[in-house]
C-alpha cells in the first residue's frame, strides 16, 4: 500500500487520567499508557474493568455517557484530546471501532463506508477514493455487495464493515473495542490477520480485548486493567508468560497454583 | 364522475400539503427523537411573514424570505432552546413538552398580530380555475401539488445524496456510532429543524390560498392533521409520511365530498376522519405502515 506514514510520528499518551461517570462513579483511576506510532498495544481486563471507558475518553464519547475525564491528560502528538468532541479525535487521526460492531443496519454497505468519511468534510475526493480502495482491497467481501443492507451481513462481515468504516477516515491510530466478540474462532483468526495488515500499512492500533490469547499474539505491549487501574503492563510476550495473566485471561491452570 | 375527479384532486392537493408538514415532523423525529408540537406556530409564522412582506417584495420574494426566516427560527429554537435541555433520549421527551410551550408563546403573539383578520398572501393563482375535462380544478390546488412534489423530491434528494442526509440517517440508526465517525450531531439536528421549518412555511401558502379565504390565526392548527399522517406512516419514515399524508388528504376530501351520503356519521366527520384512519391503520399495523423493519441479523 502506498499510504506513506507521515513524517512526524505522533504517539498517543494517556497520562494519569481519572474518569468519572455522573460525577460520582469512578471508572478509571490514574491510568497511563502510551501507543507509539505504528505500534500495537493491547488492553486486557475483565468486564467492567474500564477498557471501553478508556477508549471513550480518547475518542471523545464519554460525554454521551455522562462521563468526564476529571484529572490527567490525553495527547495525540501535539493535540490534546481530553474534553474534546469526537470530531477532534477523528480530525487528529484517531478513530474508534465501537464494541459490538454497531454498523448502521438499515444503511447499505456502501453508505456505511461513506459514513466513515463524514468527519473529514474538507478532504479531497481523490483521498476519499484512496481510503475506499484500501478498505475494499482489505475486505473483498464488502466490494462484492455494496448495496446490501448492513444489518443482513453475518457477524464477521459486520465486524469487517465496522473496521472498514473506521478506516475510511484514514486513521493513524485505530481504537478497536473487542473485535473478536461473538465471532467464530476462524473469524477471530481472520480479524487478527486484518489487524496485522492494517498495522503493517502504518496504522497504530490500540486493541481492547477479552480474548487475551489473540490480543497478546498481535501486540507489542500490553496492559491489564483491573477495576479501573492498570495492574500489569509490559511487553506482550512477557505478559503472556506471567502466571497471573495465564491464569486469569488465558484460561490456564498452572500446576500447584491452580487450587489456590 | 365529476365529484369523483374533483375529490381526487382535492385529496391529492390536501395530501401534498400535509406531506410538506409531515415530512418536517419525521425529519425532526429522526434527527432528535423530539415530536415537534411547534409546527403549527412555525407554519403560522411562515404564512404571516409572506402576508406582511408580499406588498413590498412581491409574492416570490416574500415567500423566499418567509421560508428562510422560518427555517432560521426553527433551527435556532432547536439549537438554543431544545438542545440546551439535552440530547439523550430522556431529554427528547422533555424537549417534546417544551415544544408545546414554545408553540403557545409563538401562536399567542402571532394571533395578537393577526387578530380577527384574514390576510391574503398575494399568491399569483387567486381564484382562477382550470378546466380539466370532467372536473374544474382551482389553479392553487394544481400549484400545491406541483410545488409540494418538487419540494418533497428535493428533500428526498437531500436525504439520499448529501453528506448531511447520510449523517442524518446514520445518526438516526446509531447516534454514538455516528459521533465516532465525526458526525456533528448538534449540527445535523439543527439543520433538520431548519428543513422542517422551511417546509412548514411553504405549506402555509397553500393552506391560506383559494379556496381557503386567507391566513387566519387558526390556520396553524391544520398542522395537527399532519400528525396522524406521520404516525400512520411509521413516524421515522419519510416515505411513510408521504403515503400517510396522501391517505389522510384523500380520506378527508372524499368524506367531505360525500358528506350527504355519510349523514349517519354526523356533521363535520371530515375533521375527524384523519384520526379515524390513523386508529384503523394502527389497529392493523401498530408500528405504522413503513416502520423500520429492523433489517438486523443477530
Amino acid at each position: 500500500m502506498p499510504e506513506a506514514p507521515p513524517d512526524e510520528a505522533p504517539a498517543l499518551h494517556v497520562e494519569e487520567i481519572d474518569v468519572t461517570y455522573g460525577r460520582a462513579l469512578s471508572a478509571l483511576r490514574s491510568v497511563s499508557l502510551t501507543v507509539p506510532h505504528g505500534g500495537v498495544v493491547a488492553l486486557l481486563g475483565a468486564n467492567g474493568a474500564g477498557k471501553t471507558t478508556l477508549l471513550r475518553a480518547v475518542s471523545g464519547t464519554l460525554r454521551l455517557h455522562r462521563g468526564a475525564v476529571t484529572a490527567g491528560r490525553i495527547r495525540y502528538g501535539d493535540t490534546v484530546l481530553d474534553g474534546r468532541d469526537p470530531v477532534a479525535a477523528v480530525r487528529a487521526g484517531v478513530v474508534q471501532v465501537p464494541e459490538g460492531r454497531r454498523v448502521f443496519a438499515g444503511l447499505s454497505v456502501d453508505e456505511n463506508l461513506r459514513a466513515g468519511g463524514l468527519g473529514l468534510t474538507r478532504r479531497a475526493p481523490a483521498q476519499t477514493r484512496r481510503a475506499r480502495d484500501r478498505v475494499l482491497t482489505l475486505f473483498p467481501r464488502l466490494a462484492e455487495r455494496p448495496h446490501q443492507a448492513a444489518g443482513l451481513l453475518s457477524g464477521g462481515e459486520q465486524q469487517m464493515l465496522a473496521i472498514g468504516r473506521a478506516l475510511m477516515a484514514s486513521p493513524r491510530l485505530l481504537l478497536l473495542d473487542e473485535p473478536s466478540l461473538g465471532l467464530a474462532p476462524l473469524m477471530v483468526d481472520r480479524i487478527a490477520q486484518v489487524v496485522r495488515e492494517i498495522n503493517a500499512q502504518g496504522t497504530a492500533v490500540l486493541l481492547v480485548e477479552q480474548n487475551a490469547g489473540m490480543a497478546l499474539s498481535l501486540a507489542d505491549h500490553a496492559h491489564v486493567l483491573e477495576v479501573g487501574e492498570v495492574r500489569l503492563s509490559g511487553p506482550a510476550a512477557e505478559l503472556a508468560r506471567t502466571d497471573a495473566v495465564r491464569r486469569l485471561y488465558l484460561g490456564e491452570t498452572t500446576d500447584g497454583q491452580g487450587a489456590a | 364522475m365529476t365529484t369523483l375527479v374533483d375529490n381526487l384532486f382535492n385529496g391529492l392537493a390536501l395530501g401534498a400539503v400535509y406531506a410538506l408538514i409531515a415530512l418536517g415532523f419525521v425529519t425532526i423525529f429522526k434527527a432528535s427523537g423530539v415530536l415537534s408540537f411547534t409546527h403549527g406556530s412555525l407554519l403560522l409564522l411562515g404564512g404571516y411573514l409572506t402576508a406582511i412582506l408580499h406588498d413590498d417584495l412581491g409574492f416570490a420574494g416574500a415567500l423566499a424570505l418567509a421560508v428562510l426566516a422560518t427555517a432560521a427560527v426553527a433551527g435556532l429554537l432547536d439549537r438554543y432552546v431544545l438542545q440546551r435541555i439535552g440530547t439523550d433520549p430522556h431529554a427528547a421527551h422533555v424537549a417534546t413538552i417544551a415544544t408545546i410551550g414554545v408553540d403557545i408563546v409563538l401562536v399567542t403573539d402571532l394571533s395578537r398580530r393577526i387578530g380577527g383578520d384574514l390576510l391574503g398572501l398575494g399568491d399569483p393563482w387567486g381564484d382562477a380555475v382550470t378546466d380539466m375535462g370532467p372536473a374544474t380544478v382551482a389553479d392553487s390546488r394544481i400549484a400545491a401539488i406541483i410545488v409540494s412534489a418538487v419540494a418533497i423530491a428535493g428533500a428526498f434528494a437531500l436525504f439520499r445524496f448529501t453528506p448531511w442526509g447520510l449523517s442524518l440517517r446514520a445518526a438516526a440508526e446509531d447516534s454514538e456510532a455516528a459521533a465516532l465517525m465525526g458526525v456533528r450531531l448538534t449540527r445535523v439536528r439543527m439543520l433538520a429543524w431548519c428543513l422542517a421549518g422551511a417546509l412548514a412555511a411553504l405549506a402555509a401558502v397553500f393552506l391560506a390560498a383559494f379556496p381557503a379565504p386567507g391566513l387566519e390565526r387558526t390556520t396553524g392548527q391544520i398542522a395537527l392533521k399532519a400528525f396522524p399522517a406521520a404516525i400512520l406512516g411509521g413516524m421515522a419514515s419519510p416515505v411513510g409520511a408521504l403515503v400517510g399524508s396522501l391517505l389522510i388528504g384523500l380520506t378527508e376530501a372524499f368524506v367531505a365530498g360525500y358528506q350527504s351520503d355519510l349523514h349517519v356519521l354526523g356533521e363535520g366527520f371530515g375533521d375527524v376522519a384523519p384520526y379515524a384512519v390513523m386508529v384503523l391503520v394502527l389497529l392493523v399495523r401498530p408500528a405504522g405502515l413503513f416502520a423500520a423493519r429492523g433489517a438486523a441479523r443477530v
